[in-house]
């Protein structure tokens, strides 16, 4: 009993509401008010915090676009030699988008989006060329990489931009908390984009070239056909069969229209090939080891999907059994220079190609296998 | 684009700078209570009554330390940040003796580049046989 009043004693004196000396009452008070004030104003302090971690997370977006910027702009003078400033030039090319094709009848719509790819492309090569008068063939796609990189930089900072500015016009917390959830992704993804901007620039190959690379090992040293569109194709004796290994032609900077030289490889055989296998970069989970071996089935390859329906449409027609091998990276690691366990997992991956090719196929079978990715800084 | 970008500048900085005051405001008010709270703490400890030195003090640090936390977020300046730029080698290697040669990147290079002879044997030419960043920062791992 004398415990709990000792315990109610020492509570009035902690929390008094008159008595004591003048600093125990203001502070009381003050300890009062600052407890209203947070349950009535407690959401809208916490979106301030919130508003101010978007915020330098903002700043921070903006150093690396205009980073960036000053690259690429830096990388033009230096290869291309232009005779005129190419500032101008460049930041109207930072404000270039694309439209992609109506969707309200489907049919026929990636035909149309691929269309509009081409025609990106090459409004983009002839910028280059327009803007670096000396750089050649190589150069000219090593920079569109780059003017690629920025642009992407550029538009993830106006997208932020354009919610932190709405967030803070309607003072609504789910506009912020949305856009605070995603940053440290966003932050990820755009940090990845500026070191590749360098090895764009300087022709260094990247995470991305992991099929590239695999291919080019295959094909090193047998004789090189140009397949449509910016591919390569050689003929190479693997386990006693013959495989037809395709990549993206380097080592510029060039993924290629792999669902092109499929097609074309594939008619030019009247559809007689056993299998196909499709080596790529593959975004690995948290927990998963960068330049971890996977393998499964189905068309390994990204992009806007019109390679995809490609290859789906001409496997479907003639019955072709399609297998994938992945190396695991993340989108960091996908868009900067290449790491050394990516390059040591080249090996891995052809091993599991012959093992895939011994199971799966007969001596004298033709196979095609195809390294998909960005072919920069990989010749063949 | 100039114009464009000061346009948008504008718009973006006179609200920030009426949150930033007021949330400065309020964590400045927070620490001179944390701050009252403390030397509340010391006078209830020298009069004895330790049970309400140590809830005030408990309080005044809390307050103190997330308050200073606080302010030090707001003032970090984005000038200090930079690109990192990965240090990129080179496997340069001679097909006929093997021997492998590590150095730094150069521009102009790419995998399968030839280049000129080998030392040891002058009628083969070295060729780039690898281009990679090693990543020395070790990844954290979750034992899960």
């Amino acid at each position: 009993m004398n415990v709990l009043m000792q315990q109610s004693l020492h509570a009035n004196q902690l929390i008094p509401t008159g008595g004591g000396d003048i600093l125990s009452q203001i502070v009381s008070w003050a300890f009062y008010g600052i407890f209203i004030v947070f349950i009535f104003y407690g959401q809208r302090i916490q979106m301030y915090i919130m508003i101010r971690e978007v915020e330098n997370s903002l700043h921070k977006l903006k150093f690396i676009k205009d980073e960036g910027r000053k690259i690429t702009i830096e990388a033009i003078k230096e290869i291309g030699k232009p005779t005129t400033d190419p500032s101008a030039r460049v930041d109207r090319y930072l404000e270039y988008f694309t439209i992609g094709p109506q969707a309200m009848d489907p049919s026929g719509i990636v035909y149309k989006l691929d269309h509009i790819l081409d025609v990106r492309d090459e409004r983009l090569k002839d910028e280059v060329k327009l803007m670096a008068p000396t750089s050649d063939e190589v150069q000219v796609n090593n920079l569109e990489n780059s003017l690629e990189a920025a642009m992407a930089l550029n538009f993830i900072y106006k997208v932020v931009r354009h919610y932190y500015i709405q967030g803070k016009k309607t003072l609504s917390l789910y506009v912020i908390m949305q856009l605070q959830m995603i940053l440290p992704m966003v932050m990820k993804e755009a940090e990845a984009y500026a070191s590749a901007l360098k090895a764009f620039a300087y022709g260094q190959p990247i995470g991305d070239g992991a099929g590239p690379l695999v291919a080019a090992k295959l094909m090193h040293g047998y004789e090189i056909r140009k397949l449509p569109k910016d591919c390569v194709m050689a003929t190479v004796p693997i386990e006693g069969r013959t495989a037809l290994v395709i990549k993206a032609e380097g080592p510029g900077g060039n993924v290629g229209k792999p669902g092109d030289a499929v097609e074309k490889v594939i008619e030019e055989n009247e559809g007689k090939i056993a299998t196909l296998i499709m080596i790529d970069a593959g975004l690995k989970l948290e927990g998963e080891t960068v330049g971890e071996v996977a393998e499964g089935i189905g068309a390994a390859i990204g992009g806007p999907g019109v390679d995809q329906y490609k290859i789906e449409e001409k496997l479907t027609k003639y019955h072709i059994p399609n297998y994938a091998v992945i190396v695991k990276e993340d989108i960091g690691d996908a868009v900067s220079p290449l790491r050394k366990e990516i390059n040591d997992s080249v090996d891995k991956v052809i091993e599991r190609v012959k093992a895939v090719l011994l199971e799966r196929t007969k001596e004298g079978d033709k196979v095609i296998i195809v390294g998909v990715g960005n072919s920069i800084g990989v010749g063949q | 684009m100039m114009s464009l970008k000061t346009a948008a500048q504008n718009q973006t900085s006179p609200a920030s700078q009426k949150i930033s005051t007021y949330l400065t405001l309020i964590v400045l008010i927070v620490m001179a209570l944390s701050i009252a709270a403390l030397l509340l703490a010391a006078n209830a400890y020298f009069m004895g009554d330790q049970l309400a030195a140590g809830v005030l003090a408990v309080i005044g640090l809390i307050a103190f330390t997330m308050s200073g936390f606080m302010l030090y977020q707001s003032r970090r300046q984005t000038v200090e940040m930079k690109i990192e730029m990965p240090k990129v080698m080179t496997t340069v290697e001679c097909k006929k003796c093997g021997s492998k040669n590590i150095r730094e990147f150069q521009r102009g290079d790419y995998v399968y580049k030839e280049l000129d002879a080998c030392q040891k044997c002058p009628d083969t030419k070295q060729m780039i046989t690898a281009i990679y960043k090693e990543v020395k920062v070790k990844e954290k791992t979750y034992d899960v």
